[in-house]
């Protein structure tokens, strides 16, 4: 039953895919036929998968066709059923949002292209997550990151764009490097390709195998997920795809890679060393914080919403960092807590990640450009989109009662226990993670006040702005359906936390759900005793309750006693859009705290007549340093390039000469290659 | 079951009155303090009821620029201000609305009015309000990495993020506050309750000059009723960090419970470890000069700084 949805899911996608592609000529009929059997898809698939969590046994499903070691053999285990029906979840939205956003596009772009890599994208994706053999694994990962690169690619007159595509191609191939040689060392143990044979293997392998191991999946995987160091084509290619697919690209995608590390580090490996786990935490440090401070720096909306995707990837690694060390250091319940911490900030993520981008996509559709400092008053011509962008914007932020609150409360709760679970000195890795995340969360909220403030407050800063027209009904279904999944992530906290369950039980063989459930579902604790409470259904009811009872009469009461009047602002008259704060000054104060990072760099040519003092015109120029892809990316490309300026010499284009190579390479492998 | 429910609301109820009655005098007290060390009479400690009391009965004006985003502020930053307030404990170890949220809750509920009023700072389109929303948001995420600290080296002694169990586990330890750890992490709390509330050398509630205020920046378009919520929101958040640091740090005199004529005993304690505590503020505010904006992340860094050797402390000594 299960498997039947799922796998007919999977072939919904896959038949829309190839029937849009053959409808390219006709725009509408493609639009409908893509959007529909991605929007059905994906709710094949969400059926499926859940009802795959909650069953007692994981669903395998072999197709009859394999071939020697590679067998096409799916299996929806509690992990995997939680990924692909987040997949559903997010895609069904982002389906539904399609119907719309697309109708822009028709006639103008071949929309059937598009519908074919959009649901090939999905059914690689709902793949990946359930894929139980290395080779069909990396098949569907690369089916998965062709698709992408298609879909990101696909305004591609843009150079911007082109640019942004080749670097997503590289980066992505260079981690599926790392993965193959990974999945080659594991089967050279096993003797098998199947996942079921990796399962606790790595810890039986002698050491140095097992560390170089750890850092191949840790990178290739680091890769797809946006992990800092190798995170510099997400803020590139994130923004420059169509909006629809930036949301499933943030919201999803990456999370792929997220869902390797979780496949590799608690089903292959066994209790890891610690210096495991602390690498992630630290990697997790790094993402999250550096993650939040380009944002600041980024008014490119799109932009913006990509470098947050490396911040809340680099908090869901900080739950797993924290959850292996306390595997390592034998403790199963905290390994649990902090293991929930971080999947289920995973879900929060996709969710509100997701609407994030959607929301972004209406107001770029509006306002035809992704430049916040064009935009402004927005709330007013789009009421719709500016509330979803809100719940979006508080959630990220981390703010009660929303999702986003819950997962940062349970990281936190991990992090704080860890601090007695060592008697090394390791232990002030935990308070110090804990307080960077404090820190991280205060930067993100910063950061959304200025995402959701100069785009829809205050008056519009360009003709756009002012004419923007709030977006189609299909549009506002999406953006709302995900709003409300992230409410009720958040409201709902203690029920769904009972999905995690299986999850934990399968990995680290603990159910903790019970235990973190307090006051009978109302509240939410950390598993020990007097450990502390919070209940966001507590929270909700308290400002539901106050809002009703005093807030409205009192304000309809105060409302006859008010005008309406022009903007005071200290006296001076005439306020104009020329004169509001800017998304650059806004971040001014951070810019210069943090100069040493950034190192901004800013031209100010001011022209006047009479007095310096009276300029007539102004131009203001200001830029900041990438500074891990400048000192370290461009040498390093250089050198590439140099290396390969040099290789040219052996291919001479004749073809003994290659024959020679071809023959030469035989006898070496023949030589050193074949074991007896 | 349902008396404890009972218990709760008069609990809750006897909370949400001391801390709208009291926040107000908190501050006249302070200013009132202020004002004779700089040889002034000052206004007498009733007159912020009288403002609010003023305030309230004034008519309003709504700048046309705004969308519901302003009006909406007062309420979420009143409302959340006062369930944070109900979290703490005040007169009881038991704080009232424990079992909604401990000390991350109360901060990211503050967190969460300090959201929308930033956002309302902005609504307007004042460059004077964007100006006090961009450092109001940049300093209290500064602030943020040493409270975590220091609230960390409180919950790991008390085994726990809820307030009552941290109060709890203070109660019978009268010295404890002399351990180096808990010196430290007070030092360290002490200096983010400056920055937070909006007090020299951070910022000056007392300003209007239009280049140097933060919060002040932010409320500039507000006026009437609306004004009123939002300076009393700001004297209850002003009280619930004092409380906050007061009684996980100097537990004696709370109650172990709300019930019965120990509750009057446990209000006299509070209200001289608040006096006590707003010298020691208004001393601080006198004897220091506003600093740069640039300074105030040295001032963080050092209450950082602090939190990590309360941090260490705990296993050192």
């Amino acid at each position: 039953m299960t498997t039947a949805f799922f796998l007919s899911g999977i072939v919904v996608w896959l038949a829309g895919a190839l029937a849009s592609l053959a409808l390219g000529r006709q725009p509408v009929a493609a639009r409908r036929v893509a959007c529909g059997a991605a929007l059905t898809g994906s709710l094949l698939t969400l059926t499926g998968s859940v009802v795959a969590i909650f069953s007692a046994s994981a669903s395998v499903i072999s197709l009859p066709f394999d071939v020697a070691m590679f067998s096409w053999a799916i299996r929806l285990d509690p992990l995997s059923a939680y990924f692909s029906s987040m997949l559903g979840v997010l895609a069904t939205a982002i389906a539904l949002y399609s119907f719309g956003y697309l109708r822009e596009m028709e006639g103008r772009r071949n929309l059937g292209a598009f519908g074919f890599f959009f649901n090939l994208l999905l059914a690689s994706l709902a793949l990946v997550f359930t894929a139980s053999n290395a080779f069909f694994f990396l098949v569907a990962w690369e089916v998965m990151a062709l698709s992408a690169y298609c879909l990101v690619s696909f305004e591609h007159e843009k150079k911007e764009t082109r640019s942004a595509g080749i670097l997503f191609l590289i980066m992505s191939h260079a981690g599926t490097g790392l993965l193959m040689i990974g999945f080659l060392v594991l089967a050279s143990f096993s003797g098998s390709l199947d996942f079921s044979s990796f399962h606790l293997l790595a810890s039986r392998m002698p050491p140095l195998q097992q560390d170089a191991m750890f850092l191949l999946f840790l990178f290739g995987f680091g890769v797809k997920a946006g992990v800092v160091p190798v995170h510099i084509w997400l803020p590139e290619a994130h923004p420059v795809a169509p909006s629809n697919v930036s949301a499933l690209m943030s919201g999803i995608v990456i999370k792929s890679g997220i869902y390797g590390m979780a496949r590799v580090f608690f089903d292959f490996y066994g209790p890891p060393p610690l210096w495991m786990g602390a690498v992630v935490l630290g990697l997790g440090v790094a993402s999250a914080l550096l993650g939040v401070l380009y944002a600041l720096m980024a008014h490119d909306l799109k932009r913006l919403l990509a470098w947050h995707s490396i911040e809340n990837i680099g908090i869901i690694l900080m739950g797993f960092g924290a959850a292996l060390m306390f595997r390592s250091l034998g403790y199963g319940n905290l390994a649990a807590l902090a293991l929930i911490a971080g999947l289920y900030h995973t879900f929060n993520h996709a969710i509100f990640k997701g609407l994030l981008f959607l929301g972004a996509g209406s107001v770029v559709q509006a306002t035809h450009t992704r430049n916040m400092e064009k935009m402004g008053g927005l709330i007013r011509r789009m009421p719709v989109t500016a509330v979803c962008f809100l719940v979006g914007a508080v959630a990220i932020s981390g703010l009660p009662p929303l999702n986003g609150f819950v997962s940062e409360w349970l990281t936190y709760q991990a992090l704080l226990a860890g601090f007695g679970t060592t008697q090394s000195l390791t232990r002030l890795m935990f308070p110090i993670a804990g307080s960077l995340l404090a820190l991280t969360a205060a930067l993100a909220a910063t950061c959304f006040v200025k995402a959701f403030a100069i785009p829809f407050l205050a008056l519009p800063r360009s003709a756009e702005a002012a004419e923007a027209q709030e977006v189609s009904l299909p549009m506002k279904a999406g953006m709302v359906a995900l709003s409300l999944v992230c409410i009720a992530l958040g409201l709902g906290a203690t029920s769904f936390l009972r999905v995690l369950d299986p999850i934990t039980q399968q990995t680290l063989g603990v159910s903790a759900s019970a235990a973190l459930v307090a006051a009978r579902g109302l509240a939410l604790s950390p598993g020990t005793p007097h450990g502390g409470t919070i209940s966001t259904v507590g929270i909700t009811l308290f400002f539901v309750l106050a809002g009703g009872a005093f807030a409205l009469p009192l304000a309809l009461r105060w409302r006859r006693r008010s005008v309406r009047g022009p903007v005071w602002d200290c006296g001076l008259p005439g306020l104009t859009a020329d004169n509001e704060y800017t998304a650059t000054a806004f971040s001014k104060p951070l810019r210069m705290i943090f100069s040493a990072l950034y190192r901004p760099r800013r031209e100010i040519q001011a022209e006047f007549e009479v007095s310096p003092h009276y300029p007539s015109a102004i131009r203001f120029e200001s830029e900041i340093e990438l500074t891990l892809e400048e000192r370290v990316y461009r040498p390093l490309q250089a050198r590439i390039l140099a290396l390969a300026n040099r290789m040219k010499g052996i291919q001479a284009g004749s073809i003994n000469v290659y024959l020679a190579y071809i023959f030469v390479t035989l006898i070496l492998l023949l030589l050193f290659g074949v074991r007896p | 079951m349902m008396e404890r429910a009972l218990e709760r609301l008069i609990e809750s109820a006897a909370q949400l009155l001391l801390l709208l009655a009291l926040a107000p005098l908190v501050t006249g007290v302070i200013r009132t303090l202020k004002a004779r060390l700089q040889s002034r009479r000052g206004p007498g400690i009733l007159q912020p009821y009288r403002d609010l009391r003023k305030l309230f009965g004034k008519g309003m004006v709504i700048p046309e620029t705004t969308s519901w985003i302003f009006s909406a502020t007062p309420w979420v930053v009143f409302f959340s201000t006062i369930l944070a307030g109900l979290m703490i404990p005040m007169v009881a170890a038991d704080a009232p609305l424990g079992l909604f949220g401990g000390v991350l809750a109360v901060i990211y509920l503050l967190g969460l009015g300090r959201f929308f009023l930033a956002l309302a700072g902005l609504d307007s389109g004042s460059s004077f309000g964007g100006l006090g929303s961009s450092r109001e948001m940049t300093i209290s995420a500064l602030a943020e990495p040493a409270m975590m600290l220091a609230i960390f080296t409180v919950a790991i002694g008390a085994g726990s993020t809820g307030l009552t169990e941290i109060a709890g586990a203070a109660i019978g330890q009268t010295w404890r506050f002399l351990a180096p750890a808990q010196m430290f992490a007070f030092a360290a709390l002490a200096l983010v309750l400056i920055a937070e509330t909006g007090r020299i050398p951070v910022d000056n509630q007392d300003t209007h000059l239009e280049l140097t205020m933060i919060h002040e920046a932010m409320i500039l378009e507000f006026s009437g009723p609306y004004l009123a919520l939002l300076e009393w929101a700001a004297s209850i958040k002003q009280l619930v960090l004092m409380t906050l640091l007061i009684n996980c740090f100097w537990p004696f005199g709370l109650q172990p419970t709300w019930f019965g004529f120990g509750a009057l005993q446990g209000v006299a304690w509070l209200l001289a470890k608040l006096l006590f505590l707003s010298c020691a503020i208004v001393l601080i505010e006198s004897v220091n000069a506003k600093m740069r904006l640039f300074r105030v992340p040295e001032l963080l860094a050092v209450a950082f700084t602090l939190g990590s050797l309360a941090l260490v402390s705990t296993f050192l000594f």
